[in-house]
């Protein structure tokens, strides 16, 4: 299989826009005629459902959710970057792609990622437009924040909820769109196969899951955007029900996994407190633009933090990177969080912790400027540690957040297979090897409200509609399927239950391929998942029936899914003898321990193809072409 | 801490419900409230009982989706919590705790303590929005917001949606919710040209939808988890009138 990235030719900065010039349209009239289903009403789906169906197209979105409005791109604190240069600061489109393509240590393709910086500015206008209400200055403009990985100010916000706004502002748009009959949504649906016919994707099979009804749903095109898997680990900054299903599904019918190795942990969430624990709870990063990062320089010091003296104090980000100090890149200070964990002065209940302190800060701007900016945050804090960060730091210590890798798409955001269109973090695009603050808001609504309704209607000009009906046997073919694996759940009665798997899962996963990875570590999971695997098929219990409301299958279903991809991720992380961005390999650092490229041997794009479940995958290679930037050695300091 | 837990079961819609009784044993204080029902769950699981089923979702307080009421409060004891973010350190040795789904007709409960809030979604539908279609945005900064205002609107606009408001009130009334977003859109100059369209429009689906009369007691700010205040069902009441002036 020859990868096709369909990157326009021309100069970088006029690509985006010769490919729109070129690329064919379909006529108004006609695009009534095209049926599109979007599964995801996040960010990405939200704004490609309503923007799709306000230029004409017969659009169904699917959510598992009781509400498009819950979607995780909901829970996203700190920002969204954009290209404005409104504070004068030297800002740039082309300033936005080098930090991103820099950020993300030279591993996504440079076409996209300077489209994504260009949209950048028109998503800020049309969120304006939409009444989302982003922070303003006195002057009545917007205002800006500064972001981990950049040198400028150019991250917009709403408080600490940026997401939930910008999300609301989306599922506005689409709720507007579904009373005018031009979406027809289907909450609490959980999609759980691709259909494809002649190879092209044309529906899908989802699952009722309040009636257990498993029905299927015919389109000309189906876009994913259902998010990433960061929940393989278990413990993780993602909601509970986030999950890989979907894409996994559309794997398994050929689409190409790539870079799945690519896991972002996100250096600022509340420490674990015990076996209990079920997610992780992330404090935005944007409270290091005034929080400093320190562990004391003894180890095993157990005096409270406002104890220990200034001398004894070590702010390793400053000390280690003066340039960017607490601002550096997540991965970066992920790490250097784990390795003074690691060497043993860590805080807190179990050492793995390091202080997030504010109390420069609130002298030197005063209590209530802090209270403006991360009130929220410091309450949330307060919540779930019973501690009061205006008074003694917070304790922060790196979580599985964001996933870089997903389903390969080209310039055009199509999959390998026609038709199937992914988004937002459901596809690997845009963020290399590591993503900067701010740019997951940034990549949704790019993919959703102005890249895929051009891309999407050049694969229409050439595609008559041919909607297949829902007589088409393939259809029933996997509906039955999809039945049948229902049954299989519910008839093993075993003695283990799913989250007792997932969490065995997980563990694994983050002790072997998490923050650090190295050869031994990666053969030995290759080896304990599968036999994992088989032991959650032969021993897993799910109660209840197939014909209701039944949580446990639902979580079943998304398990039995994280246990084969894992295997994947692992594999992945295995090939790429290399250390980049969050994928960081022992083996390769430099000699003051950070990452080590190797872009002879891996400046490439790994593609996975499915070859069986137990059956090795095809890895095909995209290779990264770089025009424009020089790739260099990543330095913070 | 040991606690006895009443909790609402009930099959199916259209079937009755009951409280059961259920230990809740060696619950660690750092636990969020559903972290101790994710243990309660499990250990049902082990005995081949049906776990609680309810809904949640981030468990960090802003996607709405979790909330059960609890000793007669909705998201229980602590101010400005959502259920998700409630910790167990509130709680003491042997309590007793009565939990419940949201009460209201208009939210009809699914299973146990899960219920059917897709009413709020077409209140949002019959004018909780900005008609501003993709493309054509005038540059961000064109729109100056003054501070003050902005502010209000991102106080309105901090509404979750969870139905606490709702399962609060006496007469399930929809005013806090419908408010909050009437007020956000409205305080925005973006929002003016469709301000008397958005409020009459919202007002009768809410009352369409079955949700109940507003008598201004304030359960619904006492239990809102993000602290939205009265003052938007003034505001709104105020837009409201004009807009039935205007309409004459």
């Amino acid at each position: 299989m020859k990868l096709d990235a369909k990157t326009p030719s021309g100069p970088l900065a006029q690509k985006w826009t010769n490919h729109r010039n070129h690329i064919k349209v379909v006529n108004p009239a006609n695009k009534r005629k095209f049926d599109v289903i979007v599964v995801g009403s996040g960010l990405a789906g939200g704004s490609a459902a309503a923007t799709l169906s306000e230029l004409g197209y017969k659009v169904k979105c699917f959510c598992f959710q009781d509400s498009p409005r819950r979607a995780h791109s909901i829970a996203a604190q700190g920002g969204i970057n954009a290209a404005k240069n409104y504070q004068n600061d030297g800002d740039s489109v082309y300033r936005l792609f080098y930090d991103t393509i820099k950020g993300g240590d030279f591993r996504s393709r440079e076409a996209n990622v300077y489209r994504l910086a260009e949209v950048s500015v028109n998503i800020i206008d049309q969120c304006v437009a939409q009444g989302v209400p982003f922070a303003r200055e006195y002057s009545g403009y917007l205002a800006n924040r500064s972001f981990g990985g950049a040198q400028v100010s150019r991250t917009f916000y709403a408080r600490g909820q940026t997401g939930q706004q910008l999300l609301l502002g989306a599922y506005q748009a689409l709720e507007k769109q579904i009373e005018a009959g031009a979406v027809k949504m289907y909450p609490r649906t959980e999609m759980l196969d691709l259909v494809l016919i002649d190879g092209h994707a044309k529906g899908i099979v989802v699952r009722d899951l309040v009636t257990g009804e498993i029905s299927s749903h015919a389109a000309d095109a189906v876009v994913l955007a259902t998010g990433g898997y960061g929940n393989v680990f278990f413990l993780s900054t993602n909601a509970k029900g986030c999950n890989v299903t979907a894409i996994w599904r559309a794997y398994k019918r050929g689409a190409l996994m790539a870079n799945p190795c690519y896991t972002q942990i996100h250096p600022t969430c509340i420490p674990v407190t015990g076996e209990h624990q079920s997610k992780l709870t992330l404090m935005s990063e944007s409270l290091r633009n005034d929080g400093r990062v320190w562990v004391s320089k003894v180890k095993g010091d157990n005096r409270p933090a406002n104890d220990i003296p200034e001398d004894d104090r070590d702010y390793y980000l400053e000390r280690k990177y003066p340039a960017y100090g607490n601002l550096a890149p997540r991965d970066i200070s992920s790490r250097a969080a784990k390795e003074v964990c690691d060497e043993g002065r860590g805080v807190g209940p179990g050492g793995r912790g390091v202080y997030l302190d504010f109390r420069d800060a609130i002298h030197l701007l005063g209590l209530n400027v802090i209270r403006e900016r991360y009130g929220n945050l410091f309450e949330m804090y307060e919540r779930i540690t019973g501690e009061d960060a205006y008074k003694v730091p917070m304790r922060i210590y790196p979580a599985s957040h964001y996933a870089m890798g997903g389903l390969w798409v080209d310039y055009n955001l199509m999959s390998n297979i026609p038709g199937l269109y992914v988004i937002g973090e459901a596809n690997f695009s845009d963020h290399g090897a590591n993503r900067l603050g701010a740019s997951a808001l940034m990549q949704g609504l790019a993919d959703g409200y102005f890249v895929l309704p051009y891309t999407i209607g050049d694969y229409f000009a050439t595609e008559r509609p041919r909607k297949p009906s829902l007589g088409h046997p393939e259809f029933r073919k996997v509906e039955e399927e999809i039945a049948a694996r229902t049954k299989t759940f519910l008839a093993i009665k075993g003695r283990r239950t799913v989250t007792e798997f997932h969490r065995e899962l997980g563990k694994l996963m983050w002790d072997k391929c998490g923050m650090g990875r190295n050869e031994a570590g990666l053969k030995e999971a290759l080896e304990r998942i599968p036999a994992l695997r088989q032991e959650f098929w032969d021993d897993v219990n799910v109660l209840g029936e197939g014909n209701e409301l039944n949580q446990s299958l639902e979580y079943a279903g998304r398990v039995a899914d994280f246990m084969e991809f894992g295997e994947l991720l692992v594999l992945d992380a295995l090939v790429r003898d290399e250390s980049c961005g969050a994928h960081f390999r022992e083996e390769h650092q430099t000699p003051d321990g950070e990452a080590q490229r190797d872009d002879e041997k891996f400046s490439y794009v790994a593609a996975w193809e499915y070859q069986g479940v137990d059956a090795r995958p095809i890895l095909h290679k995209e290779p990264l072409v770089y025009e424009e930037v020089h790739l260099a050695q990543r330095s913070y300091k | 801490m040991n606690l006895t837990l009443r909790i609402w079961r009930q099959k199916k819609s259209d079937t009755s419900g009951k409280f059961v009784e259920y230990k809740a044993d060696d619950v660690s204080p750092d636990m969020s409230f559903l972290e101790m029902l994710d243990v309660v769950n499990e250990g049902l699981i082990k005995r081949g009982e049906e776990p609680i089923a309810f809904d949640h979702d981030c468990r960090e307080g802003i996607c709405g989706t979790c909330g059960m009421v609890i000793n007669g409060v909705a998201h229980g004891p602590l101010g400005a919590t959502t259920t998700c973010q409630l910790h167990m350190r509130h709680f003491k040795d042997g309590q007793v705790l009565t939990i419940e789904p949201w009460r209201a007709r208009p939210f009809p409960v699914i299973k146990d303590l899960i219920v059917d809030r897709s009413a709020f979604d077409r209140v949002i539908q019959a004018g909780g929005f900005i008609s501003a279609r993709t493309g054509g945005a005038p540059d961000g900064n064109s729109i100056p917001v003054s501070k003050p205002d902005a502010d209000l609107a991102m106080d309105a606009a901090a509404c979750i949606g969870c139905g606490a408001c709702v399962a609060a009130c006496k007469n399930a009334s929809a005013m806090l919710f419908v408010a909050a977003k009437v007020s956000h859109l409205n305080i925005l100059p973006q929002g003016k040209p469709e301000k008397e369209r958005r409020v009459s429009n919202m007002v009768r689906a809410m009352d369409e939808e079955g949700f109940g009369n507003c008598t201004v007691m304030g359960s619904c700010e006492a239990v809102c988890p993000k602290e939205i205040s009265l003052d938007v069902i003034s505001r709104m009441n105020r837009d409201y009138m004009k807009a039935l002036w205007r309409s004459k």
